[in-house]
């Protein structure tokens, strides 16, 4: 891990809107006070002109993004997950998603790694609201290289894009070059005897286990799922034909978010032994956010623990 | 639409609106009757008068925009567009059946309808969005926000309050339907809104008072406004819930509900007897 290079993804997707302002001069940043803390500060910096601060409300910012798209402007309204889905769930719901409005969510301090300002700030549950609005896209970049490359992506596709990031600084584990469509899920790693799904930061925990596992002769395969809405049916079906046995990982209630996405799908059209790590009906709380990790269960043994539990499952 | 119109023509053609709203309203048997009453002279001082629109291209970028946010009371709107041109009259009849453009509560796709709205407070927001990026663009054209009195009980509104007037958003202008009732009852009972001018204003906004039924006020009122130049503007338009049903009028009951087949005869007898006099 240490000879890794980090950075959050919300750096790279602060990056790439100004990327954005270079070369597209319909997008708009709309931030909620929070503009540094979202990177949408490196926006207003060059374009000050488009930028613009609604204060502490985030119902009236996405309204005023609605707005802003209905006459054909590119919006980015920037603030923390748990504000962005939930504070502004109808106003998301009615006046973006009914619409189908060329809106985009930037959604930082995804997931338990939030750290020590506990559960207020831990967005824990807005993959789940986010992706049960009709139109509405889901991306979950794993790293900061892809972080850029959804943001500059969500930009090119038309409709509601939501797009979860995390706060803390986290391993690089895609390269520049690698493709990246969103809705087109990534073969991270190869392998026969388990399915590991995953999205964001956890991909660096689906990545350890996959090589402990191997070390015990088990040849795990993990599935980067950078894009829980639309799911990339497609390869989650080869993927199940191959192994037989999945375990999802994510930094999000088990209840509803990228794991329940795969479960769904799979129950309906390939039934095989599905093991959720994930928040279990709770809140977060304070503390370090590998201290969290562990005391949530979602560390690279739960993952090594549940997978040896999904091959079991198989061979009943 | 800059000539002043005949006012006694927009006397008529408001009665003949009341009776498309409540035909339509009979025949979906449901919808939003008093609020759609209320709400008459405001649209059609707008459509007939001070909007430049072109019904034939309701995209085009320069146009006017209303945005209802109140969207209960679309019968309203839906009538005077249909009447505006903007789609056939006969597809008023239906409303609320399943497949039609003319949803129980507004949603785009319908030629006219700028915003989906129902759920309420979220209006305004969208209005100042607009006006932020026409300000962007140069474009010089004013958006209209029709809100209810119950409706300003939502907070978003007064966080979209603060942003027009924080931008000095003069193309914004909102319009109060200020009928005084809501579904629990009257608004003074359910949520205490006065001193509701000054409200506004020490939001930082232009505030006027109107009669909400007597288009010479309401047109004196959307001109009053042209010089401003600096904030956001809004009309409180004293309106009667019901208004033009004699039982209907003041009624907290007619909120939600739509005529009967006896009642919409009683009702098309009154505003025709309302008719000859004009």
């Amino acid at each position: 891990m240490s000879e890794m290079k980090h950075k959050p993804t919300r750096d790279g997707a602060g990056e790439a809107l100004v990327e954005l302002g270079r070369k597209n001069k319909n997008v708009v940043v709309l931030s909620a006070d929070l503009t540094d803390s979202t990177r949408a500060g490196w926006f207003k910096k060059e374009f000050p002109e488009r930028f613009i601060g609604f204060g502490v409300a985030e119902q009236d910012m996405i309204g005023a993004a609605a707005g802003m798209a209905l006459t054909g402007k590119i919006p980015f309204a920037c603030t923390f997950g748990v504000f962005a889905s939930g504070r502004a769930w109808d106003q998301v719901r009615v006046s973006i998603a009914y619409m189908n409005l060329n809106v985009k969510i930037i959604g930082t301090h995804g997931g338990i790694t939030v750290g020590e300002d506990g559960a207020t700030h831990q967005a824990l549950d807005e993959i789940a609201l986010m992706r049960i609005l009709p139109n509405m896209t889901v991306v979950v970049p794993s790293d900061a290289v892809e972080a850029y490359k959804a943001t500059l992506k969500a930009a090119e596709i038309q409709g509601p894009v939501y797009i979860r990031l995390g706060r803390n600084p986290a391993p690089i584990l895609t390269k520049k070059e690698d493709p990246f469509e969103i809705g087109k899920a990534v073969l991270y790693e190869d392998g026969k005897d388990v399915t590991i799904v995953t999205c964001g930061h956890s991909l660096y925990e689906a990545k350890e286990a996959r090589e402990a596992l191997k070390r015990e002769g088990i040849y795990a395969q993990v599935i980067n799922l950078h894009t829980p809405k639309p799911l990339d049916e497609e390869l989650i079906l080869e993927a199940a034909r191959k192994t037989g046995a999945f375990v999802t990982l994510e930094e999000h209630t088990i209840f509803g978010g990228m794991g329940s996405v795969v479960a769904e799908f799979l129950s309906q059209n390939y039934p095989i032994p599905v093991k959720m790590i994930g928040i279990k009906d709770s809140f977060g709380e304070s503390g370090a956010p590998l201290e969290l990790l562990e005391h949530f269960g979602l560390t690279v043994e739960h993952v090594i623990k549940a997978a040896r539990e999904a091959i079991k499952a198989k061979k009943r | 639409m800059t000539k002043k119109p005949n006012i006694n023509d927009l006397k008529k053609k408001a009665i003949q609106i009341r009776k498309d709203i409540l035909i339509m309203l009979e025949k979906a048997g449901s919808g939003h009757t008093g609020g759609s009453l209320s709400l008459v002279e405001i649209l059609l001082v707008l459509y007939y008068y001070k909007l430049r629109y072109d019904a034939k291209n309701p995209g085009w970028k320069q146009r006017d925009r209303v945005i209802l946010s109140k969207g209960h009371g679309c019968p309203a709107l839906y009538a005077v567009l249909a009447d505006c041109g903007y789609f056939p009259r006969e597809e008023l009849w239906t409303l609320r059946k399943l497949g039609s453009r003319l949803q129980g509560h507004p949603q785009i796709g319908l030629p006219g309808v700028e915003v989906s709205s129902g759920s309420l407070g979220q209006g305004l927001s969208i209005a100042n969005g607009i006006a932020l990026a026409n300000r962007m663009d140069g474009i010089k054209s004013k958006i209209y926000c029709i809100i209810g009195d119950g409706e300003s009980n939502e907070g978003q509104i007064w966080e979209a309050a603060m942003t027009a007037s924080h931008y000095g958003l003069n193309s914004v202008c909102c319009i109060v339907d200020f009928n005084k009732m809501q579904i629990d009852g009257f608004c003074c009972d359910v949520k205490k809104l006065e001193p509701y001018a000054k409200k506004w204003q020490a939001f930082g906004w232009h505030a006027d008072e109107v009669d909400g039924h007597d288009p010479e006020s309401l047109i004196k009122a959307v001109d009053g406004l042209d010089g401003i130049t600096d904030k956001p503007q809004i009309i409180i338009a004293h309106t009667v819930k019901g208004k033009g049903v004699s039982f209907v009028e003041n009624q907290v009951k007619w909120h939600g509900i739509s005529p009967k087949k006896e009642e919409l005869e009683k009702a098309i007898k009154e505003l025709d007897n309302e008719l000859e006099k004009l």
